[in-house]
C-alpha cells in the first residue's frame, strides 16, 4: 500500500512537469502545425534562469517565499522573452516557406541552446555564463521543513507546492484560452490562420503570444522540477522534451486539456512501470508509449482525426 | 549499357584502384580515410530519406549503433571459425562480409519497426520519433549486460581497410543513384514534391516511405559495422545524437536530394573536423548556427537537388548517358509558398 502510494506521488510529481512542458508543444502545434523542437531546451533555460536569479537574490542563504515567487516569475519572463526571440528570428521568416525549413531551423535552435549552454563560461561576473557542461545544483528556494509521511509514503513538501502551482498555472491557461479575447484569437488562428487574418486578428502577434505563453509554462516546469530534483545540466531538455512531446501526442497534439491529461498519464505510467519492473529501462517506457499511440490511435486521446485536404 | 553492368561498372573500375590506394596510403592517414568513407556512407544514405523523400530522420546514429553491435556480435562469434580448404585470409574476409551483412540486416529491421508507425503520419513525427529512437537504443545498450553496457564490446578484429571502405561508399552511391533514376525513386520524388498529389496519383506513399527509410537504415548499419571494425571497439558513446546531427548537417549543407552534394560536404566536414580540433567545443554551436543561417539564406544547401555534373562548370564536358538523367525537381526546402493556411496545412 505504502509502495503503491509512493509510486502514485512520484508519478504525479513527474507528470506535473510533463504536462506543463507538453502544453507548450501542443499550443505551438495548434497555431503553427510545427513541432517546436527547441521547446525542451526552453525548459532547460528556465531551470538555469531560476538558478541564476536565485544566485543573484541570494536564496541559498535565506530562502523565503517572496524570493521564490520572484525567481519563478523572473524565469518565466526570461523564457517568455526567449520564446518571443526564437519565434521572431528563427521561425517567422520561414513561415511561408516549405515545411521542412522550419523543422530544420527548429532543430538548429534546439542544438544551439543545448551546446551553447555547454560552452565554457565566457562571462564570469556577476554570473558564470554559459554554465558549461558540468551539472549544477539548484538551490532550495523555500525552506519547508521535513517531508510529510501519509500512510508510510514520503511526500516532499516542495512537491506538494509544485503540484499546486502547476495546477494553478493550468487553470490560468484554461481561463486564458477559453475566456479571454486572446484565447479566442488563438483558437481562431489554430483553426485557420488565413481566415483569422482576414477577420482582423493580428496573426503574428497571436503566434508570438502563444510562443511566449508556452515558454513561460516551460520555465515554471523547469523551476518546479529543479526544486525537487536539483541536478540541472544543459542536456536536461533533451529527454524531458522528448517525453513531454510523447505526453502531448498521447493527449492529442493541439488539444490543451489533452496535454494536461497526457502529461499526468505518462508520468504515472512511467513511474509505475519503472517501479514494478526495472528502472534501468525507464527512458524506453515513454518511447514504447509513443510507438503504441502512433500505431493504435495517432490522433491521441482528445485529438480529432483530421483528413488532409488540399 | 545494361542496368546490371551499369551497377557493376563502378566496382569493376573501383576495386583495383582501391587496392592500389590501399598499398600506397600511409597508415597514419587511415583514420582520416575511415572518417571520410563512413561519412559518405552515412550522408548519402540519409539523403535517401531526407533528400529524396522529403521526410526528416534524425536518428541515423541509432541505426548505426544497431548495425555496429550486430556486426560486432557476429564477428566475435565467428572469430577463429575456419572453413577447411579455404585459406585464412579468405575466411577472415568472408566472416567480415557476413558480419557487415548481418549488421545491415539488423539495422534494416530496426528501421522497419521504427518507420512503420511513424511514417504512416504526415508531418514532423518522424524527426522526433527517430531522435527518440537514437537516444533510447543507446540507453538500452548501456543497460544490457551482453552488449557490454557503457564499456561496449572490445577486441574486435581489425578488418576495415581502404578497399572495404571504398566498396561500401561506392555501394551506397550506386544504390542512391540507381534509386534516383528508377520507378521507386520517381515515386519518392513525387512524395517529396506533394504527398497528397502523389497519393491521388496512386502512389502507395506509406509503402514507398517505409522502404526508403529501411534501405537508408541498412546503410547506416553498414557504416556502424565499418567503424567498429576500424577501431576494434564499439561503445554506446560513439553513437550519440551528436553523430546523427553531424550527418544531418552534412546532408542539408550539401543539398537535400543531391548525392554529390552529400559526398562533397561529407569530405569537407570530415577534413574540417580533423583540422579544427582546437575549436572542438564550438563545433556543435557552429553546426547549429550553420543550419539556421542556411535555412534563412540558402535553404536548398550548396547544390540544391542538382548533382555536381549539372553545374555550369561541368556542363560542357562530354558525359555518359547514365549521368544525363538527373531527376530535377524542387528541393524539399526550396522557397515555395504553401498558402499560409496554418489551420489546414
Amino acid at each position: 500500500m505504502a509502495e503503491l502510494l509512493q509510486h502514485l506521488v512520484n508519478g504525479l510529481s513527474l507528470g506535473t512537469i510533463y504536462a506543463l512542458v507538453a502544453l507548450g508543444y501542443t499550443m505551438v502545434y495548434g497555431v503553427l502545425k510545427l513541432i517546436n523542437f527547441a521547446h525542451g531546451d526552453v525548459y532547460m533555460v528556465g531551470a538555469f534562469a531560476g538558478y541564476y536569479l536565485g544566485a543573484v537574490l541570494g536564496t541559498d542563504r535565506r530562502p523565503n517565499v517572496g524570493k521564490a515567487a520572484l525567481v519563478t516569475m523572473g524565469a518565466m519572463a526570461i523564457c517568455g522573452a526567449l520564446g518571443f526571440v526564437i519565434e521572431r528570428f528563427a521561425y517567422r521568416p520561414l513561415r511561408h516557406r516549405a515545411r521542412l525549413t522550419a523543422l530544420i531551423t527548429a532543430i538548429g535552435v534546439s542544438f544551439l541552446l543545448e551546446f551553447g549552454f555547454q560552452l565554457n563560461p565566457l562571462v564570469r561576473t556577476p554570473i558564470e555564463f554559459p554554465p558549461g557542461p558540468a551539472p549544477r545544483f539548484f538551490p532550495a528556494l523555500v525552506d519547508l521543513g521535513p517531508p510529510l509521511e501519509p500512510l508510510g509514503a514520503t511526500v516532499q513538501r516542495i512537491d506538494v507546492v509544485g503540484f499546486v502551482v502547476a495546477i494553478v498555472l493550468m487553470l490560468g491557461l484554461q481561463w486564458i484560452v477559453y475566456r479571454t479575447r486572446f484565447g479566442v484569437a488563438m483558437r481562431a488562428v489554430s483553426f485557420d490562420s488565413q481566415i483569422a487574418g482576414l477577420m482582423g486578428i493580428p496573426v503574428n502577434r497571436i503566434i508570438s503570444g502563444t510562443f511566449m505563453l508556452g515558454a513561460a509554462l516551460a520555465a515554471a516546469a523547469g523551476i518546479i522540477n529543479a526544486s525537487s530534483r536539483p541536478r540541472i545540466e544543459p542536456l536536461l531538455g533533451l529527454m524531458s522534451g522528448l517525453k513531454a512531446f510523447v505526453a502531448a501526442v498521447l493527449g492529442g497534439i493541439g488539444s490543451v486539456p489533452g496535454a494536461m491529461v497526457g502529461g499526468f498519464l505518462l508520468g504515472l505510467v512511467e513511474e509505475f512501470v519503472a517501479g514494478y519492473t526495472s528502472s534501468r529501462y525507464r527512458d524506453a517506457i515513454a518511447f514504447a508509449v509513443l510507438i503504441l499511440v502512433l500505431l493504435v490511435r495517432p490522433e491521441g486521446l482528445f485529438g480529432k482525426g483530421r483528413v488532409e485536404k488540399v | 549499357m545494361k542496368p546490371v553492368l551499369r551497377s557493376l561498372l563502378p566496382f569493376l573500375v573501383g576495386i583495383p584502384l582501391l587496392a592500389i590506394a590501399q598499398a600506397l596510403i600511409p597508415p597514419e592517414y587511415f583514420l582520416w580515410i575511415v572518417a571520410i568513407g563512413v561519412n559518405i556512407v552515412l550522408a548519402v544514405s540519409l539523403n535517401v530519406v531526407n533528400g529524396f523523400t522529403g521526410q526528416f530522420s534524425l536518428g541515423h546514429a541509432g541505426f548505426m549503433a544497431v548495425g555496429a553491435y550486430s556486426a560486432a556480435k557476429v564477428s566475435l562469434a565467428l572469430a577463429g571459425v575456419r572453413v577447411p580448404g579455404l585459406p585464412e585470409v579468405v575466411t577472415d574476409e568472408l566472416a567480415f562480409a557476413v558480419a557487415l551483412a548481418s549488421g545491415m540486416g539488423a539495422a534494416a529491421l530496426a528501421g522497419l519497426l521504427v518507420g512503420m508507425p511513424s511514417l504512416r503520419l504526415r508531418g514532423d513525427y518522424l524527426a522526433i520519433v527517430t531522435l527518440g529512437f537514437g537516444e533510447i537504443i543507446r540507453s538500452l545498450i548501456e543497460n544490457t549486460t551482453v552488449l557490454g553496457e557503457a564499456l561496449g564490446l572490445q577486441g574486435l578484429p581489425k578488418r576495415t581497410n581502404v578497399v572495404w571502405l571504398g566498396v561500401s561508399a561506392l555501394a551506397t552511391i550506386v544504390m542512391a543513384r540507381r534509386l534516383a533514376v528508377s520507378t521507386q525513386g520517381r515515386a519518392l520524388f513525387a512524395i517529396r514534391e506533394d504527398e497528397i498529389a502523389a497519393e491521388a496519383m496512386g502512389v502507395d506513399t506509406t509503402g514507398y516511405k517505409v522502404r526508403a527509410f529501411t534501405i537508408s537504415a541498412a546503410y547506416a548499419g553498414l557504416a556502424g559495422g565499418l567503424v567498429g571494425h576500424a577501431i576494434q571497439l564499439v561503445t554506446p558513446a560513439m553513437f550519440t545524437f551528436i553523430r546523427s546531427f553531424e550527418v544531418v548537417v552534412m546532408v542539408v549543407l550539401g543539398g537535400l536530394g543531391s548525392v554529390t552534394g552529400s559526398i562533397v560536404s561529407a569530405i569537407v566536414l570530415g577534413v574540417a573536423i580533423e583540422k579544427l580540433r582546437s575549436l572542438e567545443q564550438y563545433r556543435m554551436v557552429i553546426y547549429s548556427l550553420l543550419l539556421i543561417v542556411l535555412m534563412l539564406l540558402r535553404p536548398q544547401g550548396i547544390f540544391g537537388t542538382r548533382e555536381l555534373w549539372d553545374l555550369r562548370l561541368f556542363r560542357r564536358l562530354p558525359r555518359p548517358r547514365a549521368l544525363a538523367a538527373t531527376p530535377g525537381g524542387a528541393s524539399p526546402t526550396a522557397v515555395r509558398d504553401e498558402g499560409g493556411r496554418g489551420g489546414q496545412a
